[in-house]
């Protein structure tokens, strides 16, 4: 579920002088214990994701393949963790790290188009009415408003709906269909600051020096709003990744997003539940959980301390 | 004043009024052929063509929404739409039932889940927040923030799910039968039965919740905790519990406020993810069975509902942090 609660980063962090340059940004990075600690544990999760395939050809289980003989045993119980299997089998004879670790890659290739997306529409909004304001501005606030007051979960399995062609068959890939839901509910987020932080730039006095100079719209637009709204836009990115990760794997959870036997952390953790069979074998469910909770962790912790070294004023 | 609470209503009602129609706009098209699906199970032809006249749906959109908005099917000479007395949001035929009955019937449920995680969040944000804020730097701070970090990166479904193995199938496999795995008993029938059935769903929407809230108190605190009003209370010589507590806290309350009254604007249009893994019988599988099933008129019913109560919270949360406003240092 897109959230309420990160608030926006503060206009404060255009009079401070945030590191710039990007070694010092690093260093300053690397001075913060929860940013070192995100930046950490996100390298090993990109790490993960981009190993999957490697680790899929090592042990010789693909994602999706099923081994009922040597992963289930006589009365069709998953086995645990072995040489073979690493972090043992799920209730159709798949192999659970390979699946986590292509979960892993799911959750990235959504979460990051998805958020990316929602930025880009999300700023080019917020900037136009900000700068226009009127008439523009006032119809925009308005279908934010709307847009927030829309329950997400409903609305996407709507959309899902009509995603099903004639046949039953999804027309576009359901992936697809998950990154345009969580970017529709997400944009206002950052429409919402990216016009705070225009209209109080607007006021500024080097805005105000620019335009008695008779400078251009578009001059305007690009040398003076652009350059400072981009950086906190980009925190904010940062900020709202990981609640883009946890829609996606919710909608996946309540078997809507990502449909088996493409593996979603999600749909791994929802099928862990509905067959039960975590019960006796804890890591089908454990490896997917493990894996979200360090995901989202590691991009908190992150953006949480990028947010420190760049406004040392704010939380 | 008085011009701030006309634009804000204004600005509720269109907002409220736009949800509407996009939801009978995105119900209209995302459902094929909603006639056949609307139906009873076991209807024939004859219940599916009475569906189709009864929501006209052969004729075109503008008229079908008008008819929606106006009149609504007649069900027993009664009109269900929203502009008839009493305002009805139309009639499930698959439920039999009309769409606004159903919703008031589970509104109970969600209501309990909601407030009482609200209490359980509330209070302990406030007293980790506030302890944190005061002892910034300390060991104890830095353990409250480590916490509220594991709380916030835990997917609600995921807490859920650990709460029900490790209070409910852990603890059952050893004979211990403290909380039962689902359902709902009502306030009035038994108490300690609601609470008891409720206590596993509170606590997974509290400790999302808590993630958030204690870092928002803790901030609000240190902000208000610089200020010279604080100087001035702590020169009068009153205790450091006093100051805290009755003077900072009651400053830095506006955020959380904002904040709290979205949150359980939220929960309070339907805890999908917590009625789902708890078996509630609320607002939010309501309206995810109905999408499910492509049950439209519950789907506009409940997207309305949880939109209102939405812009309804957001309201009495704007008027109530203005009114505030001379508290704010």
């Amino acid at each position: 579920m897109p959230d309420l609660w990160t608030e926006p980063v503060g206009v404060d962090t255009l009079t401070d002088t945030p590191p710039r340059n990007g070694r010092r940004l690093f260093t300053a990075l690397m001075g913060d214990r929860s940013a070192r600690l995100g930046l950490w544990t996100v390298v090993l999760v990109i790490l993960a994701a981009l190993t999957a395939p490697l680790v899929a050809v090592l042990v010789g289980h693909g994602a999706t393949e099923q081994f009922r003989e040597t992963a289930l045993d006589a009365s069709g119980i998953p086995v645990g963790p072995s040489s073979t299997f690493w972090l043992g089998a799920d209730g159709e004879g798949r192999d659970v790290l390979v699946r986590t670790l292509y979960g892993t890659r799911i959750s990235l290739l959504v979460g990051i188009p998805a958020t990316t997306l929602a930025m880009v529409i999300g700023t080019i909004v917020g900037v136009a009415s900000g700068l226009t304001g009127g008439i523009f501005d006032r119809v925009t606030g308005q279908m934010i408003d709307m847009v927030l007051s829309f329950p997400f979960i409903v609305t996407a399995l709507s959309l899902l709906a009509l995603n099903r062609g004639p046949d039953g068959q999804p027309v576009v890939s359901p992936l697809v269909v998950v990154i345009v839901i969580i970017a529709a509910f997400t944009w206002t987020y950052f429409a919402r600051l990216s016009r705070g932080l225009t209209v109080t730039l607007r006021s500024r006095p080097f805005v105000d020096a620019a335009v008695t100079l008779g400078a251009k719209r578009r001059w305007i637009l690009f040398q003076e709003v652009l350059p400072n709204v981009l950086p906190v836009v980009v925190v904010y990115w940062a900020v709202q990744l990981p609640a883009s990760i946890v829609a996606e794997a919710t909608l996946s959870f309540l078997g809507v997003g990502i449909q088996a036997p493409t593996p979603s952390l999600g749909n791994m953790i929802a099928d862990a539940q509905r067959t039960s069979l975590y019960q006796v074998q804890p890591w089908y469910l454990l490896g997917p959980a493990i894996a979200l909770f360090v995901i989202v962790l590691g991009f908190n912790a992150f953006s949480s301390g990028l947010r420190n070294v760049l406004d040392p004023k704010g939380r | 004043m008085l011009r701030h609470v006309t634009q804000l209503l204004t600005r509720s009602v269109t907002t409220l009024v736009l949800v509407l129609l996009a939801a009978f706009a995105l119900t209209r098209i995302a459902y094929r052929d909603p006639a056949t699906m609307l139906a009873p199970r076991n209807a024939g032809q004859e219940g599916i063509d009475a569906v189709a006249r009864a929501l006209r749906l052969d004729d075109p959109w503008y008229l079908q929404l008008k008819h929606y908005l106006f009149r609504g099917p007649d069900i027993q000479g009664a009109p269900m739409g929203l502009v008839n007395w009493p305002p009805a949001l139309g009639y499930s035929f698959r439920q039999n039932t009309p769409v606004t009955e159903l919703i008031l019937s589970k509104v109970p449920v969600t209501a309990s889940l909601a407030l009482g995680a609200l209490v359980i969040w509330m209070t302990l944000s406030l007293v980790f927040g506030v302890e944190a804020a005061r002892r910034e730097g300390t060991a104890i701070d830095h353990g409250l923030s480590a916490l509220a970090y594991v709380a916030l990166s835990l997917p609600t479904f995921l807490t859920g799910m650990l709460l029900s193995y490790f209070l409910f199938f852990t603890l059952s496999t050893h004979g211990i039968y403290l909380f039962p795995s689902s359902g709902y008993v009502p306030l009035t029938e038994n108490p300690f039965e609601w609470a008891r059935h409720l206590l596993l769903p509170w606590l997974t929407l509290a400790i999302a919740e808590i993630g958030i809230f204690q870092r928002v108190v803790r901030g609000s605190m240190l902000e208000v905790l610089g200020t010279d009003f604080i100087r001035t209370a702590r020169a009068k010589g009153l205790s450091e519990q006093v100051v805290h507590y009755r003077h900072a806290l009651k400053a830095a309350l506006n955020p959380v406020i904002t904040l709290g009254g979205l949150e359980l604007a939220v929960i309070m249009g339907g805890a999908i993810v917590t009625e789902t893994i708890f078996g509630l019988d609320g607002v939010g599988r309501l309206a995810v069975n109905a999408a499910l099933e492509g049950d439209f008129p519950v789907v506009i019913g409940t997207t309305v509902f949880a939109a209102a109560v939405f812009v309804t919270c957001s309201f009495i949360v704007d008027i109530a942090t203005k009114l505030r406003e001379p508290l704010r240092t």
